[in-house]
């Protein structure tokens, strides 16, 4: 036995080693314990596919459905409003749509498959709240600038009726667009070229 | 004679936990200054709301259901089928937004008397630390409900998270635990309510509390209290302090200090009665506060596909909300918003003033008070508004407001002449004492006039008198001005 004293410099390396050890192992078990609160294997299963009819869709009509728990818009464009959406460019922060969300074949001035049927996640790109479609113009409360679009009532952003915004409103980006794609004329997929991404 | 087995089963536990001196540190011999007023109640009654949330949600969650298809309906469960459910949750609902009103006034308090200065810094570090995890917990218990308010609320808080640049979208994915705010995030939100959040709390207080007693509480002057010797006491006197303070420095005593228990116990239950007053007024005659306690959009279950017309938070996170709104940008609203609460922590090292207590401070720490509780209050307001382009602007002045009494603290701080600080604390005339001034100011302000009734008799009735009252509002004007210089 050892009655010298202390070895100090054996005390420290203990010290040391045990630290740096423990640190490891405490690292490890965070990883379980962080991971379990990710989206589960249900939760992600859950982004199944949603087919739409739109056959009956008159024109001007929005309807909704619903993917992945998040609102989906369907809108039946007129030609009035496709015209409209030309002259906006200015007065919009992404008119390109080079900074936003949308799948290849949306990324075009229409942002949209086919230029008549918009399809767009309900969201607003700022915080979450799903904007309400005031599809008329110049309404007394929004004032004579507005075009017809999408407005989100919890901090007030701006969106044309192609979900692009305004500048000078607190939404970053244009709406999000779903990856979705024609079965028939009248028959839209919405969420599959997602779910075949995933399959892969 | 014999001891009793009282004493004796007493002393068995004595000897083994160090009871007394527990009580005796933090109670009998905490000395506190004599000249604690109104504003020292509220540190006590955060306590009082605390048990009472800790109660209640203990009684709630034996009925509440954490599940997204069950939520709603538990809820109305307990206020219409459960014995006296209505009223643990209504005492639960209103004590939150007592917490709230209770912290508030007890940080008020703080920037009054300079509590957070020197050396009472990590008292103030805690206590921020506690409000924090306060204001998460109010966060995450008003998802419970399953309302539309609690749903999109949710939606948009955690949404906050979405702005912070590389990691914002995996983070927020983390914290929903799904893609939308659901079933998991309830019930995640419902772990954190009941468990995480409460214990933390708890620790808080506790640390709140050991760090305060270690350095003294301070008092409405402002002044460092010095330990001083017992000196010219009568030997009676001295035979009855040194029975009361056996074991703890017999010969030290705190200048200008009386022992916390009785007297501020006492005081305190005063204050705890009033309180009680009130807070019953609330449960039982306005539970809802006009939905500002419980807002009426969460009375329709969540829709995950409409948000409700006009979305606010509850009234305690308006005037941060408000902020948000106010900055055109999404990140740097986040940044705002965050800031607004981080730049709290930092106030024991904005201010450089020399003296702690408003009374002895500057005419322009008082302006810029007045200000901040101004810009506060309007951003509170403007927050339960809709985002309209007047609203914005006026959100945006009082933002900078806020910021600015912060930001340019170490300046017009250090600046101002402050004022000499008495030796003692000074003595304040109590509500009893300003009766007379006050029955002599109603007289002032009436007259008795003779007045004719319908049967012809004259009677002298105490009508306005318009000269005194002018006379009054100019000398309280007067008043009002020096006490601002």
């Amino acid at each position: 036995m050892n009655t010298e004293g202390v070895d100090k410099s054996k005390r420290q390396f203990l010290t040391s080693a045990l630290t740096v050890v423990g640190a490891v192992g405490t690292g490890y078990l965070a990883v379980p314990f962080l991971a379990q609160m990710q989206p589960s294997v249900k939760a992600m299963a859950a982004g199944a596919p949603v087919e739409v009819d739109i056959s009956k869709m008159e024109a001007g009509q929005l309807i909704r459905v619903a993917w992945r728990g998040k609102p989906v818009w369907i809108l039946n464009r007129t030609p009035e409003v496709l015209e409209t959406l030309k002259t906006l460019g200015p007065q919009l922060r992404d008119p390109l749509s080079k900074e936003s969300i949308q799948p290849v074949e949306s990324a075009n001035a229409e942002r949209s498959i086919k230029p008549e049927i918009f399809v767009a996640v309900g969201l607003c790109t700022h915080l979450g709240c799903s904007p309400t479609f005031r599809p008329e113009i110049a309404p007394p409360d929004l004032g004579d600038n507005w075009k017809g679009g999408f407005f989100c009532p919890c901090h007030g952003s701006w969106f044309d009726l192609a979900g692009r915004v305004y500048s000078g409103v607190p939404a970053p980006t244009n709406l999000e667009i779903p990856p979705y794609r024609y079965v028939t004329d009248t028959q839209l997929i919405i969420g599959e070229d997602l779910q075949q991404e995933k399959g892969a | 004679m014999k001891p009793s087995r009282l004493t004796l089963c007493g002393n068995w536990i004595l000897e083994r936990f160090p009871l007394t001196n527990l009580w005796n540190e933090h109670m009998a011999h905490y000395y506190a200054p004599k000249n604690f007023n109104f504003w020292y109640f509220f540190g006590s009654l955060a306590l009082l709301v605390l048990v009472n949330q800790f109660l209640t949600g203990i009684l709630l969650t034996m009925n509440y259901k954490p599940d997204a298809k069950l939520a709603f309906d538990s809820v109305e469960y307990i206020m219409r089928d459960v014995n006296w459910g209505w009223l643990v949750r209504y005492m639960h609902s209103t004590g939150a937004s007592a917490f709230f009103i209770v912290v508030y006034l007890h940080m008020f308090r703080g920037l009054l008397y300079g509590s957070f200065k020197h050396p009472r810094e990590l008292i103030w570090i805690f206590g921020m630390l506690l409000f924090v995890a306060l204001m998460a917990e109010a966060f995450m218990g008003y998802l419970l409900p399953w309302g539309q308010m609690s749903y999109w609320g949710a939606q948009v808080i955690i949404s906050l998270f979405s702005a912070i640049p590389v990691v914002g979208d995996e983070l927020s994915l983390w914290v929903r635990g799904d893609y939308v705010v659901s079933d998991a995030t309830l019930n995640r939100f419902f772990a954190f309510h009941v468990i995480a959040v409460p214990l933390v709390l708890v620790l808080l207080v506790f640390l709140h509390i050991v760090a305060l007693h270690e350095v003294g509480s301070n008092n409405p002057d402002g002044l460092d209290l010095k330990k001083i010797k017992q000196t010219g006491r009568r030997k009676s006197d001295e035979e009855e302090e040194e029975k009361i303070l056996r074991g703890n420095n017999p010969d030290l005593k705190i200048m200008d200090s009386i022992p916390f228990h009785p007297y501020y116990t006492v005081k305190d239950l005063v204050g705890v009665a009033v309180f009680l007053l009130f807070f019953a007024t609330v449960i039982f005659f306005m539970p809802e506060m006009g939905g500002y306690f419980l807002e009426h959009a969460n009375f329709i279950p969540a829709d995950p596909m409409k948000t409700p017309e006009h979305i606010a938070p509850v009234w305690y996170f308006t005037p941060f909300y408000a902020i948000l709104r106010a900055i055109p940008d999404k990140f740097a609203g986040v940044i705002g918003m965050g800031g607004a609460i981080v730049v709290l922590f930092l106030l024991p090292w904005l201010d450089r003033s020399k003296v702690r207590s408003i009374r002895y401070r500057g005419g322009i720490y008082k302006k810029a008070l007045l200000l901040f509780v101004i810009s506060f209050l309007a951003l509170g307001y403007l927050g339960t508004q809709p985002a309209t382009p007047t609203a914005t602007t006026f959100a945006r002045i009082f933002t900078v407001i806020y910021f600015g009494f912060f930001l340019l603290m170490p300046l017009y701080t250090r600046w101002e002449k402050s004022k000499p600080l008495p030796k003692h604390l000074t003595y304040q005339p109590s509500l009893e004492e300003r009766l007379p001034a006050l029955i002599d100011t109603f007289h002032e302000v009436t007259v008795l006039t003779p007045v004719q009734l319908h049967d012809g008799t004259v009677v002298n009735k105490r009508r306005p008198n318009a000269r005194g009252i002018l006379n009054v509002i100019t000398r309280l004007a007067i008043k009002l001005k020096k006490s601002l210089d």
